[in-house]
This record gives structure tokens, sequence and C-alpha cells, in this order.
């Protein structure tokens, strides 16, 4: 049990890599993400929970990485946009995305995926509703969300199994 | 202004008993903090007073959903999402069910946890009117035992409880008697996802022999704390549904409750909306029998 305010070690898991990491407890999982581990494709939009553009599997549940405290992700394995692609081969949900339309300015893109992701693997092949439903916490500015929703059909219809 | 993690302490002890001693060594000083859909949120803000915080996440006797004979036991720690999967919630708590799906997006939903809810004490919050409908009641745990109480009588102010210093919620006890009730919920917001009630309702029913034989309704966003509606319920309790009935609760209703304006709406508009609220929940008793 870390008691004191000086920093402490973590150790968890990022995109299959054991990491440990020497943090302020209260540092988010974002900022550990992005500033410590360099991994800046999960993006900061609005800080508190709202928009979904921070959005992280953390032990394969979505979370949005701005609301956790790095010592509550002790142990934990995250996945991140990064850990997607396979070295040049996109997974089959970024490839869905480049297909119909569903990235323009690219910021909601990484929370969004992940989220798309998460719903797949809840349920293999999602109805519109269900896709909205699971998509209801990431906000998009450009796309209007509708090539987003046919993305994560696509990649349903393509069979994406992970 | 973002707060300096450097300023803060948190704390995760792993299991409840020595979240429980901390509290009681030092009542007041800790902050228990579970999802942090909440709590990092004023943080974020800049606006976290407390310095010192103890983690509640998935601690593992705050988890667990069990299922008795005559009662269903929630850990307090149950996420919005452990709710949504849980088939005795999903069927005999509708109401509660409903208003799950209805808070936050899928990522608050699997951080944001019930008990957390019910201590962070905002009368908007969509899971609370369900809690008084349902006849909920508490069990608050510290070091010097454990205490059950009724959930209603548990916010006493604008985000004030009876919740001491030195305790936390361990449980919420919902009883098995309101299957083949009719239920009613709405929230009324921007949107249901992400958005924050503007009026939100859960209300129960049962009609016998053309009467209203049993009844609870309760509101969120229109008073100081989470109101049930007590006099609405007088009103129509043993009387038959007609469009006189349903004016004179919905009259009832309206002045029963204690709206404000603010961000999200104004207290005439609330007031309009609670009353059609209420009055399209009896329109839909009145057809179930």
């Amino acid at each position: 049990m870390n008691t004191s305010r000086a920093q402490c070690e973590v150790s968890l898991t990022v995109n299959g890599k054991p990491r440990t990491v020497r943090v302020y407890a209260m540092e988010r999982l974002l900022d550990m993400l992005r500033e410590r581990l360099g991994l800046t494709g999960t993006k900061e939009g609005c800080g508190e929970g709202e928009c979904g553009s921070c959005s992280v599997l953390m032990d394969g549940a979505l979370v949005n990485s701005c609301l956790v405290p790095i010592l509550q992700a002790q142990g934990a394995e995250i996945l991140t946009i990064e850990g997607l692609a396979q070295g040049a081969q996109l997974h089959a949900m970024q490839q869905a995305f480049l297909d119909c339309g569903g990235a323009q300015c690219g910021i909601c893109t990484p929370g969004m995926i992940l989220a798309a992701c998460h719903l797949l693997s809840k349920e293999a092949v999602p109805d519109l509703e269900e896709i909205r439903e699971g998509l209801s916490g990431n906000l998009c500015r450009c796309t209007g969300y509708l090539q987003i929703f046919e993305a994560v059909a696509e990649a349903a219809r393509r069979g994406m199994t992970k | 202004m973002r707060s300096d993690p450097a300023e803060y302490e948190l704390v995760a002890p792993g299991n409840l008993e020595a979240v429980i001693s901390l509290l009681a060594a030092q009542p007041g000083v800790w902050l228990p903090i579970a999802g942090g859909t909440d709590v990092m949120v004023q943080y974020a803000a800049g606006k976290l007073s407390a310095r010192k915080l103890v983690s509640l996440w998935n601690l593992p006797e705050l988890r667990r959903i069990e299922v008795s004979g005559h009662e269903v036991c929630i850990g307090a720690g149950c996420t919005y999402a452990d709710l949504r999967r849980h088939e005795i919630v999903e069927r005999e708590f509708p109401l509660l069910a409903s208003a799950a799906r209805w808070t936050g997006g899928i990522a608050n939903q699997n951080r944001g946890t019930l008990g957390g809810n019910i201590v962070n004490a905002s009368p908007a919050a969509d899971s609370l009117p369900a809690l008084l409908v349902y006849e909920a009641e508490l069990i608050l745990v510290s070091a010097r035992g454990e205490r059950r109480m009724k959930y209603l009588n548990f916010h006493t102010a604008y985000k004030q409880t009876l919740l001491a210093p030195d305790e936390l919620i361990r449980a919420v006890y919902l009883p098995r008697r309101f299957t083949g009730y009719f239920s009613y919920s709405r929230k009324v917001g921007a949107r249901n996802a992400q958005a924050i009630s503007k009026v939100c309702i859960a209300a129960l029913g049962r009609v016998a022999l053309c009467v209203v034989d049993d009844v609870r309704i309760a509101l969120g966003s229109v008073a100081p704390v989470p109101k049930r509606l007590l006099e609405t319920e007088r009103v129509v309790k043993g009387q038959a549904i007609d469009p006189a009935l349903v004016l004179r609760a919905r009259k009832t209703a309206m002045e029963e409750i204690r709206p404000i304006d603010d961000i999200r709406s104004t207290a005439r508009y609330r007031a309009a909306v609670s009353g059609n609220l209420v009055a399209e929940f009896l329109i839909g008793l009145a057809a179930s029998e």
C-alpha cells in the first residue's frame, strides 16, 4: 500500500507490453499514456468524461482514461489505439473506418475505434440501435456519425473477431 | 485550473476492512473514490477539496450481487454495466436497469458505481428515483459496525446525506416484491447518453378491480434531493383512474416538487414536464390491468 505523497511504482500491461512507471498515484491514466509512454494516439478532449476521445480498454472494458487515476490501473491490461495494428497491417476496424469515411479530423477516431471494438467484443453483429448506443459516449464533430456507424457495421460484416 | 497530482495522495488498500480502518483513524480526512466518474471530474476542474483519497475500485466485498428468496443485495461497488448485465436486476427491477442504460455512456457505465452515485447525491442522478420506488434499504458500514436504513430518508438536503464521516455504503437491498407491477420511466434531457436529465421519473403501480391498489412515484432534478411524491401517491391510491384523477394527480405533483432554474432547464418547464410524466404514468397504469 502506498501512503506517501511521493511518487509510487505502478505496473501494468500496455498493448501487450509489461510496463512499470514511477508516477503520482492521482496522475490520470491518460497523461501517463501520452506523456510518460509517448502514446499520443489517445486524445484529450473534454477532460471530464463527456466526449470519449480518451477512451481506452482497461481489462477489456471501455473507460475514459481522463477519469482513471493511475493507481487504479495497477495490474491492469490497457489497450490503446497503438495496440490494434499488427505492424503495417491495419486492424479490421481501422480498415473499415478508412473504407467508409469514418475518420475525418481524427480527434475522436482512436476513442471511437476502441468503443467500436468494445461493442463488437460484446455483440459480434450489432444492429444499428446497438451501434448507436455502443458509441453514444463518443462525440464526433465532423462526420455526422453515419459513416462511423457504417464502418462498424462493415467491420462486423467482415467478421471482425477481435 | 487543472489539479497537480503531486498535491494529492491516493491509496488503494485492496480490502474493505483496511479502508474502514483508515476512515476510522481519520474520519472526514479520506475521500473514498470508486470509479472516479464524479470525483475525477472535480479533480480535473481543480475543485476537489480533499487531498487524501482512498480507492474503493474493484474491492471484491463491494462488487457482487447476491440474490436471496425475498431480496437482492447489490454491492455498492457494482457498476452500471454490472447492473445492466444482471438477469434478475433486468427482469425484476426494470426501472433500475433502464436508469443504468441511461447513465453516461458505455465508458462511464463501466466505471460509475451505484454506491458512488448515491453518495455523490446529485438530485439529477437517473438511478436514484428507481431506488426510491423500489423501497431500497442501505447497509452502512464503519469500524463501529453496520446499520441498515431506508434509502427514502438518506438524503437530507442538497448534497447532504446521513452518511457519517467514517462510514461507507456497503450494499443496497431491494425487496423482490414488485414483480407484476406496471413500471414506467422516462429521462427528459438533451439526449439519453452523456446528458444530465432536466427531469427523470421512475414509477410503479398496480391496479386491481379498477382501482389503484399500490403506487410509488419518484422524480429526479425537481428538488434538492431525489424526490418521492408521497402526496401524489396518496391522492391516487385507492382511486379509479379517470381524467379527473389524472388532473388532480398532475396538480398535486406540480405543487409537491421544488424545481429550480439552472443551466439545463427552468423551474417552469420542469414543473410542466413533471405533471405530464405523472399523467402519462397514470394513463399507462390504467391501461395495464
